[in-house]
């Protein structure tokens, strides 16, 4: 909880404001009571009608007294809340947004997306109500304590017993039942998994007549899952009635013990029912504990798993020049892009991704990457982007070293597209302008070039044409499209495509390749690919093999030296026909 | 005439009646458990109830002067509280354990029909409906209908007993007094109402603005890296800021709305605490009433607030279970696949010819994916379909495997029409390698054997070498009993594409189906999937869905669809010759 009690400090005079509050209509509330066996105790015998009407009015003014410091202190308390969980979700979305590729890697996406959800919804509950009834309830406790203790000693040592009883037995049965809960939920995600996976395989499941199999299966599952379930619910059904019992006992036994204080004249009347109506307050206040306890548990348990992110180390950091000096002889070669020896480990593995790859780029070359799946093609991509660090050796772009440029002047030079690569809801124009101050004649070269016009010009919308969610109104060739669009709107410098073109038929992808071209000449490309009729034009071929060069060179070369290219080439050709929008 | 709404309104009440009268046939089965469930909150009420009346006599007997203690009546009365009140608690408790029983049992029944539900429905509602829907129905929405059994209903009644109790037991005190609630009764249960109404909006509309927010984180991680590529971290954070200030101020809107409640509620219940305590002292004075009849009136009262505003809690709850029942039988209500003709006979094994004639099929009434498709293969013969995506290659699949009805025109096997054979039986007759190969949670030993429980194990070994799996499987830590989990072991796509074709090698089909892949796997292991598909085929007549040029150059016959059509048919050496667009495609790949 020390993060987030960092964010509540921001807000420290708010959430004092509204404790003293909550304190003050708490005390107030208390009062009402005493206030009772008063009338009972010293307004009767007087026998003035005005006195108890008086004392009537007190009573309906610490009513009203507790019901506004309530209402504010509420007030006040959802508000820092709020404060709170603005700040916080923000830091830890912007903190996410700024994660390394390996960072994102280890911690994973969907694990990354319920910290910023599930965490942070459980966090902002807690953080409210414990400003609500984390005061309430002590306040209540320890309050009612005093005035009782000051109304008869004796009979509040029942109360003494009850409890730290009743804190121990809560603390127990939550502590308890929160594995049964955990358990119960593990059980959830099974049943979900086998749904889903019946979903997924329903063909399958249809084919084989697997369906009266399947039923039983899932019969066994359900079974696990209500058996869970039952369990962790009977055992937190205990707590109520218990807790009834104990303080209704209690109550029983301030009576019996108040008969024979008062026979001895130690007590009095009022005092008796001034202490049953405090065991009233009490137990209501003390069902709410077990609420308390299970949500500080679940943020506590949030609200580390926040921490978590927030304080991962900054990674990939810009370098200063004089650490890697700017290599001159790269501007007379004019190579836009160098490897030098580089090696590559991902995080925690032994045997590295790529070794020792080392290869130039002049500019407006081109370069086409193959390989199998495995062999380090993305890799490669992703270290040029300096999405991870190298293990070993260097990357220079321009004859300057990738650790020294700075993430916005190294992206200005890039158009990437990412194998999968991802479509977001919003107008065409937004996905590929992309947040970027696109000219407009840039943009429709773009789209003229990545084969996307037709897309454009086929609905009534054209640029304006609104766009789901990944995608999902778009076919794969449309897709890959407006992607190979994006990548172009900017004009880059280096433009990266990591198997764009799978999606295209072979006709749409000769013409966006000599449409590259002719409308952008100086570019330097990069392409990864599956088929080999994409690259074979290109000006170098890197034929990767388990992360190291396998051969390096012009198509005719390579099917000269190289046995895995030709190889492919004839299983390809002699295999692989891709019919796809032919 | 009636406007819409009302129409709407009268649907909608009318739908109500449905949906309660199909949980009303989960809840007839526990009948009599819900009224023991029913005697049993009596029970435990009255003597709840019946304890701030006895604490009343204690007092009466206790009395006010010193010495005056009638000791004998307060252990009598004392006792009888205690006794009620370790009564009561068990009670409650019992009917807790009772309900959540009851509950868990309707709730095994409604997943187990929702499931059984699942697997009679047709391919065509899957391909529809997301798998995300589905699954919120069975596991959240039967969740919210399991809370409200297990705990809202009884909660409610319990509510209403001792509201209904604690009033009779006040009117029977003293009737004057009674009408400090006959005043504050109303205004409760009308601040309450208005305090809840109120504030479901801002409660749904936070819903609302939270579901926001998760979306657009969702995306926008998913899309982590591009937005690093592009370096659109600040727009985002501009963008996230909005959605989030929106969120948070729903949830502090509804949580200010909300939190008014309880303190009104409580300000109301003081209100009448003070009235009760000044005209009781009046009373008292005039000899109306003893001391210890306040204090019971006093107690009563007390239990008065909780219930109203639990009751109005318990009320919205129960309003949104009955939406969930009512997505969940709405699932279950969806039309079963379609049952086979009454005469339709089972078939043991077939010999393979299968013919299609004049086949005319589209998803939609007035859209042909199908257009006169006619084929026919004899027995051990391989047909290879080649089109572009979207030219109806599926949808021929679906309907041979009778995923979908056919609607016009016949398919015939060994001379029998489709439509006079069971479906099971005739799927049986197939084997199936999809191009989405699809393993389960299990061993790798149990994914093999599938579609055939009975295979020994010298079988299951014979198919896994014929795949070139084998050596893989062995080489996993529990070799064939190896767990195949989302976390732990997994297989390479290219592995799994191996475990389909030994799976479908293992089963006793005449005809095989095959939906190549456009492989994402390297050399090697796609010359293995390429020998594995060699054997699985011999002696089978195959239907393939064809990317690989060695495939349809073995065709005996090659259908080239377009746009639902067959353009042209043949093998590959007549069709060369034809010049067409099987030619074109054939040649585009040398370009």
């Amino acid at each position: 909880m020390d993060k987030v009690l960092e964010y509540v400090k921001r807000y420290r005079k708010d959430v004092i404001w509204g404790i003293c509050m909550k304190f003050g209509g708490t005390l107030l509330e208390l009062g009402i009571p005493w206030v009772l066996s008063y009338i009972i105790d010293r307004v009767i015998p007087m026998k003035k009608i005005s006195l108890v009407f008086i004392w009537g009015l007190v009573m309906i003014l610490f009513s009203v007294g507790a019901a506004l410091g309530n209402i504010c202190a509420n007030r006040v308390a959802s508000k820092s809340s709020m404060q709170i969980t603005r700040d916080l979700r923000h830091d830890l979305f912007n903190k996410i947004l700024h994660l390394s590729k390996h960072q994102v890697d280890t911690i994973t996406l969907p694990s990354l997306v319920s910290r910023m959800t599930t965490d942070t919804y459980n966090i902002h509950h807690a953080v409210g109500m414990l400003q609500r009834m984390g005061v309430r309830t002590p306040v209540i406790v320890l309050g009612s304590f005093f005035v009782m203790f000051s109304l008869d000693k004796i009979m509040t040592l029942v109360l003494l017993l009850i409890i730290p009883i009743n804190i121990l037995f809560v603390y127990y049965i939550t502590s308890h039942g929160i594995p049964l809960f955990q358990k119960q939920q593990k059980n959830v995600d099974n049943m979900v998994r086998t749904v889903r996976e019946d979903y997924t395989g329903i063909r399958v499941i249809k084919a084989l007549s697997k369906e009266k199999y399947e039923k039983k299966h899932f019969e066994v599952i359900n079974e696990q899952l209500v058996k869970s379930e039952k369990k962790a619910s009977v055992y937190m059904a205990i707590t109520n009635p218990l807790m009834n019992l104990m303080f209704n006992v209690g109550m029983a036994v301030v009576i019996l013990i108040g008969a024979f204080r008062l026979n001895r004249g130690g007590t009095t009347i009022g005092c008796i029912m001034a202490f049953n109506s405090y065991f009233m307050t009490l137990l209501a206040a003390m069902m709410g504990i077990t609420r308390i306890f299970v949500m500080t548990s679940k943020a506590l348990a949030s609200s580390s798993r926040v921490k978590e992110i927030l304080e991962l180390p900054e990674e990939l950091v810009i370098a200063s020049k004089e650490q890697y000096p700017v290599d001159k002889s790269f501007f007379q070669d004019s190579y836009a892009i160098k490897f030098n020896h580089v090696t590559f480990r991902y995080h925690g593995e032994h045997t590295p991704s790529l070794s020792d790859i080392s290869f130039q780029l002049k500019k407006g070359e081109s370069l086409g990457i193959i390989g199998a799946t495995g062999s380090g093609k993305s890799t490669l991509v992703n270290l040029l982007l300096r999405f991870y660090d190298t293990s070993e050796g260097e990357i220079y772009i321009n004859g300057e070293n990738i650790k020294t440029i700075s993430g916005q002047k190294m992206r200005e030079k890039m158009g990437v597209v990412f194998q999968s690569d991802f479509v977001c809801s919003g107008t065409l124009r937004e996905n590929i302008a992309f947040g970027r101050k696109c000219e407009e004649e840039n943009l429709k070269l773009a789209i003229l070039t990545a084969q996307a016009n037709e897309l454009v010009e086929l609905d009534v919308d054209g640029l304006e044409k609104r766009i789901y969610a990944r995608g999902n109104n778009l076919s794969g060739g449309q897709k890959q499209r407006l992607l190979l669009s994006r990548a172009l709107a900017a004009v880059p410098e280096i433009l990266i495509l990591d198997d764009s073109s799978s999606a295209l038929d072979y006709k749409t992808d000769a013409r966006f390749r000599k449409c590259l071209q002719k409308n952008y000449p100086m570019i330097t490309q990069i392409m990864i690919a599956q088929r080999i009729s994409s690259i074979m034009d290109m000006d170098h071929i890197l034929v990767l093999e388990g992360g190291r060069i396998e051969s390096f060179g012009t198509h005719e070369e390579l099917m000269q030296k190289c046995k895995v290219y030709r190889e492919l080439y004839e299983l390809q050709t002699g295999g692989d026909i891709d019919v796809k929008g032919a | 005439m009636l406007k819409e709404h009302d129409l709407g309104g009268i649907r909608k009440k009318k739908k109500k009646r449905v949906v309660a009268k199909q949980l009303w046939k989960y809840v007839a089965k526990h009948k009599k458990v819900f009224i023991l469930a029913v005697i049993l909150t009596c029970i435990s009420n009255i003597l709840a109830l019946i304890c701030p009346m006895v604490s009343g006599f204690a007092i009466d007997a206790i009395g006010t002067k010193v010495g005056e203690v009638k000791f004998v009546k307060v252990f009598i009365y004392v006792g009888m509280m205690i006794v009620f009140y370790v009564l009561s608690a068990i009670i409650s408790y019992i009917l807790s354990v009772l309900m959540i029983n009851t509950s868990q049992k309707i709730v095994k029944q409604m997943r187990h029909d929702v499931m059984d539900t699942f697997f009679e429905l047709s391919v065509e509602y899957f391909d529809q409906h997301a798998i995300g829907d589905i699954i919120s129905r069975i596991s959240y929405d039967i969740d919210t209908i399991n809370t409200s059994f297990s705990h809202d209903v009884v909660q409610l009644l319990a509510s209403v007993m001792t509201i209904i109790g604690a009033l009779i037991m006040m009117i029977c005190l003293s009737p004057m007094l009674v009408l400090v609630f006959v005043v504050m009764l109303p205004i409760s249960i009308y601040v309450t109402g208005y305090l809840t109404k109120k504030a479901r909006p801002f409660f749904s509309k936070r819903s609302i603005c939270l579901a926001n927010l998760n979306g657009y984180v969702e995306e926008m991680l998913s899309g982590h890296k591009t937005i690093c590529a592009y370096e659109q971290e600040e727009r985002i954070m501009g963008e996230f800021d909005d959605k989030n200030l929106e969120a948070v101020n729903a949830y502090y809107e509804s949580e200010y709305h909300g939190s008014l409640t309880g303190p009104s509620v409580t300000l109301i219940n003081n209100i009448s605490l003070a009235l009760i305590s000044a005209f009781g002292a009046i009373m008292f004075l005039y000899g109306k009433m003893s001391i210890g009849q306040i204090s019971s009136f006093v107690l009563y009262s007390r239990k008065f607030s909780g219930p109203i505003n639990e009751a109005a809690n318990i009320f919205t709850e129960l309003q949104s279970s009955l939406s969930a029942a009512e997505r969940v039988f709405s699932f279950m209500n969806e039309p079963r696949e379609w049952k086979d003709l009454e005469d339709a006979r089972e078939i043991s094994s077939c010999e393979g010819l299968l013919e299609g004639k004049d086949i005319n099929f589209g998803y939609q009434e007035n859209k042909l994916i199908l257009k006169d498709i006619s084929f026919k293969a004899n027995p051990g013969n391989m047909i290879a379909v080649v089109g572009p995506t979207g030219s109806g290659k599926s949808t021929l699949i679906n309907l041979i495997m009778q995923f979908y009805p056919i609607k016009s025109g016949d398919i015939i096997l060994d001379e029998k029409v489709y439509s006079n054979i069971k479906k099971a039986s005739l799927r049986r007759q197939f084997a199936m390698v999809l191009q989405e190969t699809w393993l389960f949670s299990g061993t790798i030993y149990e994914n093999l054997v599938y579609g055939r429980e009975d295979a020994t194990l010298e079988e299951v070994i014979e198919a896994t070498k014929a795949a070139h799996i084998h050596d893989t499987i062995e080489k996993l830590p529990n070799g064939y009993d190896t767990v195949l989990t989302d976390e732990g072991v997994s297989l390479s796509a290219g592995q799994k594409q191996l475990m389909t074709i030994a799976r479908a090698m293992l089963l006793p089909a005449q005809m095989l189906i095959l939906d190549e892949a456009t492989s994402n796997v390297d050399t090697r292991t796609e010359k293995m999937i390429q020998q594995a598909m060699a054997k699985l085929m011999k002696g089978k007549t195959c239907f393939v869905i064809a990317h690989r040029l060695s495939t349809i150059r073995n065709a005996d016959t090659i259908l080239v669809i377009r746009d639902g059509s067959v353009v042209e048919r043949g093998n590959h050496d007549t069709l060369l010759r034809k010049h067409g667009v099987y030619a074109g495609i054939y040649q585009a790949q040398f370009e």
